[in-house]
């Protein structure tokens, strides 16, 4: 049998540069799904874009062939012209993209967008294109195909926009899809579900899928056949139970060790303790009025409903939950930037032995001071530095600010803390620009420290960093808190990052906590079905352990599906109870 | 509905801004110490002309310029009763003219059409270069159409407009007999509306669009360029490219659309920018539109006339703002339904 698309020999290059692909080849069989996988720069997207020619401007091939088998016959598809290779896009071959939000125009209507594709390669009238649609939506999940038909984007979650986008590449039954990063713009429930969904299409329609991603747990749930990238060279091919199963390259086995998981565990935890808590949030609630405009009624969303948290010196409390969970908001709430509504206060405690201080009614020097202690690390480190400013002036600015120390004192500070986050003093004449995404978040972490804080609060620090560096950075972050004593707040939407790093986790969603507990309680007895399925939808590197659709699809879905013992009533949600010493759940008793 | 209710609104706080720029307006106006008419007093005393200083002084009470200001305003609006009762611009009543000595209503009513028509077809000249250049200079950007649209266009902005006027008008008459200066033929000024008068007018527009509409052209060419460059990166694009589309059609159908929105916002900021631009072509040009008008309103503190113009001017301006703004509400479906996304 021949292969439906091989891949021989591809080289890509940018100008007279070395080579960003080189050399590659594979093949991809009909009913099939090949993972092409690396981190961020290994060539993989350019490689799985180079198959219909929608490359960068400035992008050149300058070898190989990549030949595709289709029913129509077989052809070169970089020797075709233009227009031949038009009636291949969307037909015969298509592909959906990472970022379900801005890969469809928010201006048209999602009926008008995929019906366009029928237009396009189908000839088909109005009506009988409407049909065909109307089917696909209702085979990509959406209860209401009417609705989506008249649906513009933006009235859609990223989920419901990337069934829109398979249903666009599935509605003229194409024999290969391309998959560039499906699902990492999108929370872990839903990221299984449209995993699952891509799966289902497969196996109907027999395509082959090309599955671009970073992830060894997306890879182990969907791909037969490997390819694992690094700087636009294969590291290791072959059938993906050979390459999970043993990993033979090194780069694979690193890949694989940086791989955050879900420890299978066999115990509960202890208790963790609440004797000496640097900082607390009692019963905050934050609901915000959007003003839409003058003709129209104003909106109150409430981002977080009567969350009560403590925070104990020298330990990591992390808050878990999707996009809109309210979790920043608590985040931002407890360091002073947001005031809780009212009833809802803040404490801080900056010493064992000192007084308490409400941050939302302190003094200027009280402010002054609280700046200094609870210091914020962000998530995006390309924008968190500003382009115009050396490390130095980044990382000495804090101190000038708060008239810290001599102009040497500061330089000398800013130097030690450099060494600390592993980078070296050196550097401090560079701009940020020359340094990579980990380093960045190393820069930024270190100007965190600068000003000897008490506390830490980390939103999502680590999401926009690859899976190697993700790993070093959660170590610097764990490093860290032992030398200097911190205390972290920690903002993740991911379980298996924050399994390593906290000592409590608070799972949020829809802006209420629904399980908290030690993460290892948390693993070991989760009891909120939301919590079950945030565990059963974290992909994990091993083909056999694929994950459990239907435990994601029950706790991940509206609240209304939830088990009568944990259902709202209305808006109201049932109490947070404690079911054993330092599980609490909420639910009704 | 959400649309009829929008336009409701919106139309209600044009009424409140046209309000507010009133008030502004004769504020502005009255800045500079002394009127017309305690000018002319002062000059007549001067020169001894007593039975000239008594009719002065009658008009003076007749239009309420003895009064304190914001009365005056409260009369000149119509909400306050004047010499002659209620008689102010919400009555439909525009004040009179010292400097003509005749009804400002008179002496406007024929210019008004004139700049509309003027202004209206030098917007109308902007659009229909700067769109298919703009979009043009976009499509085959940093290529030799690029550039050469792009030297044309800095070309329009930096030429002055009075030596453009003059240039065409020369090479104009020269090569195709085109008429120099006016908006008509003089001797069907006057005339009723005829074919022969609106063949005349057409021909007199032409060169008057062009020199009002280049600069604007250019500086919207640029523009669009520019926001299609920004949306031609977008992965929406993409998305479009590998569902089949041939380049000119996926141009047309996502990111000109999208570049669209700022194209139409500027209806409201081209109206004004074009009226105030045209007073001192209109002089050059010898257009009868409000432009000459208003600037001898000005010099000589003719209050009632300078202050109508203003208002005009105003709410030709608040006029498009309202348009674009319900054009934008119509077209773009993220404000319509109020979304962030």
């Amino acid at each position: 049998m021949t292969a439906l698309l091989e891949v021989h020999d591809l080289t890509i290059g940018f100008g007279d540069a070395a080579p960003v692909v080189d050399g590659l080849s594979f093949s991809v069989n009909a009913g099939e799904t090949l993972a092409l996988v690396g981190e961020s720069g290994s060539g993989k997207t350019l490689t799985c874009r180079s198959v219909l020619r929608i490359l960068p401007e400035n992008a050149k091939l300058r070898s190989g062939s990549i030949l595709f088998n289709g029913s129509g016959g077989s052809s070169d598809l970089l020797k075709l012209s233009e227009k031949e290779l038009r009636k291949i896009r969307g037909d015969r071959i298509s592909m959906i993209f990472q970022e379900p939000m801005h890969s469809l125009s928010p201006l048209h209507r999602l009926g008008d967008q995929v019906a366009e594709v029928l237009r396009l390669h189908r000839d088909m009238g109005r009506s009988e294109a409407k049909q065909a649609v109307l089917a696909q939506f209702e085979k990509v999940g959406f209860g209401d195909p009417d609705r989506a038909w008249r649906s513009y984007p933006f009235e859609m979650s990223g989920g419901m926009r990337q069934r829109a986008m398979i249903a666009m590449a599935m509605v003229a039954k194409p024999e290969l899809m391309i998959a560039d990063e499906p699902t990492t713009a999108l929370d872990v429930t839903t990221q299984a579900q449209v995993l699952g969904l891509i799966r289902s299409l497969q196996a109907e329609t027999g395509m082959g899928v090309i599955l671009v991603t970073h992830d060894l747990g997306v890879v182990a749930n969907m791909a037969q056949n490997v390819v694992v990238m690094n700087k636009g060279r294969v590291m290791e091919s072959g059938l993906a139970t050979d390459v999970l199963g043993a990993p033979a390259h090194p780069y694979t086995a690193k890949l694989f060790a940086a791989a955050p998981m879900i420890p299978e565990v066999a115990s509960a935890a202890r208790v963790p303790s609440h004797d000496d808590v640097i900082l607390d949030l009692r019963n905050i609630s934050k609901t915000y009025t959007m003003r839409a405009g003058g003709w129209r009624k104003p909106v109150t969303v409430a981002a977080c409903q009567n969350v009560d948290l403590q925070l104990e010196r020298g330990k990591t409390l992390a808050i878990v939950g999707e996009s809109g969970s309210g979790k920043t908001t608590c985040a931002r709430i407890a360091m002073g930037s947001e005031t809780p509504d009212a009833g809802g206060k803040v404490l801080f405690r900056p010493d064992k032995d000192a007084d308490q201080i409400a941050v939302h009614e302190m003094s200027t020097t009280q402010r002054t001071l609280f700046q200094r202690q609870a210091q914020m690390v962000f998530q995006d480190p390309y924008s968190s530095l500003s382009p115009r400013m050396r490390v130095q002036e980044a990382l000495t600015e804090p101190m000038e600010i708060h008239s810290i120390g001599s102009a040497a004192d500061r330089r000398d500070k800013a130097a030690e803390m450099l060494s600390w986050v592993g980078l070296d003093p050196d550097m401090m004449r560079r701009f940020p620009h020359a340094f990579s995404g980990g380093q960045r978040q190393r820069l930024s972490i270190a100007r965190a420290l600068t000003l000897n804080p008490r506390l830490l609060v980390c939103d999502e620090p680590t999401s926009a960093l690859d899976v190697s560096v993700q790993d070093q950075i959660l170590s610097l972050l764990e490093d860290i808190r032992e030398r200097a004593n911190l205390s972290y707040l920690f903002i993740s939407h991911d379980l298996a990052v924050v399994a390593r790093i906290a000592d409590e986790v608070a799972v949020m969603r829809a802006g209420v906590i629904l399980e908290q507990a030690a993460p290892d309680t948390l693993f070991y007895n989760p009891q909120h079905p939301y919590t079950k399925a945030l565990i059963a939808a974290q992909p994990e590197p091993d083909i056999r352990r694929p994950i459990d659709l239907d435990l994601v699809a029950k706790g991940a879905g509206s609240p209304s599906l939830w088990p009568e013992q944990y259902r709202f009533q209305g808006t109201q949600a049932p109490a947070l109870r404690e079911l054993e010493p330092g599980h609490k759940v909420r639910c009704h008793a | 509905m959400i649309f009829l209710r929008y336009a409701i609104w919106r139309f209600i706080t044009m009424l409140l801004t046209l309000a507010v720029v009133s008030v502004l307006v004769f504020i502005i106006i009255n800045l500079p110490p002394g009127d017309y008419l305690s000018n002319q007093i002062a000059e007549l005393r001067a020169t001894g002309q007593a039975e000239g200083v008594a009719k002065a002084e009658f008009l003076r009470q007749e239009y309420s310029l003895d009064q304190p200001i914001w009365k005056q305003y409260m009369i000149w609006v119509g909400i306050a009763p004047g010499a002659q009762g209620y008689a102010g611009l919400s009555q439909g009543n525009f004040g009179w003219s010292f400097e003509f000595d005749r009804p400002v209503a008179e002496i406007v009513v024929s210019a008004l059409w004139m700049t509309v028509l003027v202004n209206l077809a030098a917007v109308l000249f902007v659009y229909l270069v700067a769109l298919p250049l703009g979009v043009l200079a976009a499509a085959k950007s940093e290529t030799w159409v690029d550039y050469t649209a792009g030297f044309i266009g800095y070309l329009g902005l930096a030429t002055p407009n009075f030596l453009l006027a003059l240039i065409l008008f020369y090479y104009g008459h020269r090569y195709f007999d085109l008429p120099i200066g006016g908006l008509m033929a003089p001797e069907l000024e006057g005339e009723p509306m005829s074919l022969l008068k609106v063949q005349s007018i057409l021909l007199h527009l032409i060169v008057p669009t062009f020199v009002i509409g280049t600069a604007g052209a250019a500086a919207m060419m640029q523009r669009l360029r520019a926001n299609m460059l920004d949306e031609l990166g977008k992965p929406y694009v993409e998305t479009a490219k590998a569902k089949g589309m041939a380049p000119a059609r996926l141009l047309v159908k996502y990111p000109l659309r999208m570049a669209f929105n700022p194209f139409i916002a500027d209806i409201g900021n081209l109206l004004p920018a074009m009226i105030s631009g045209s007073v001192l072509v209109s002089v050059v040009l010898g257009l009868q539109t409000i432009g000459p008008a208003l600037l001898i309103a000005l010099k000589s503190q003719d209050q009632f006339l300078a202050a109508f113009i203003l208002m005009f001017v105003a709410l030709l301006t608040l006029i498009g703002t309202m348009v674009s703004d319900m054009l934008l509400v119509l077209l773009d479906p993220r404000i319509r339904y109020g979304a962030r996304g």
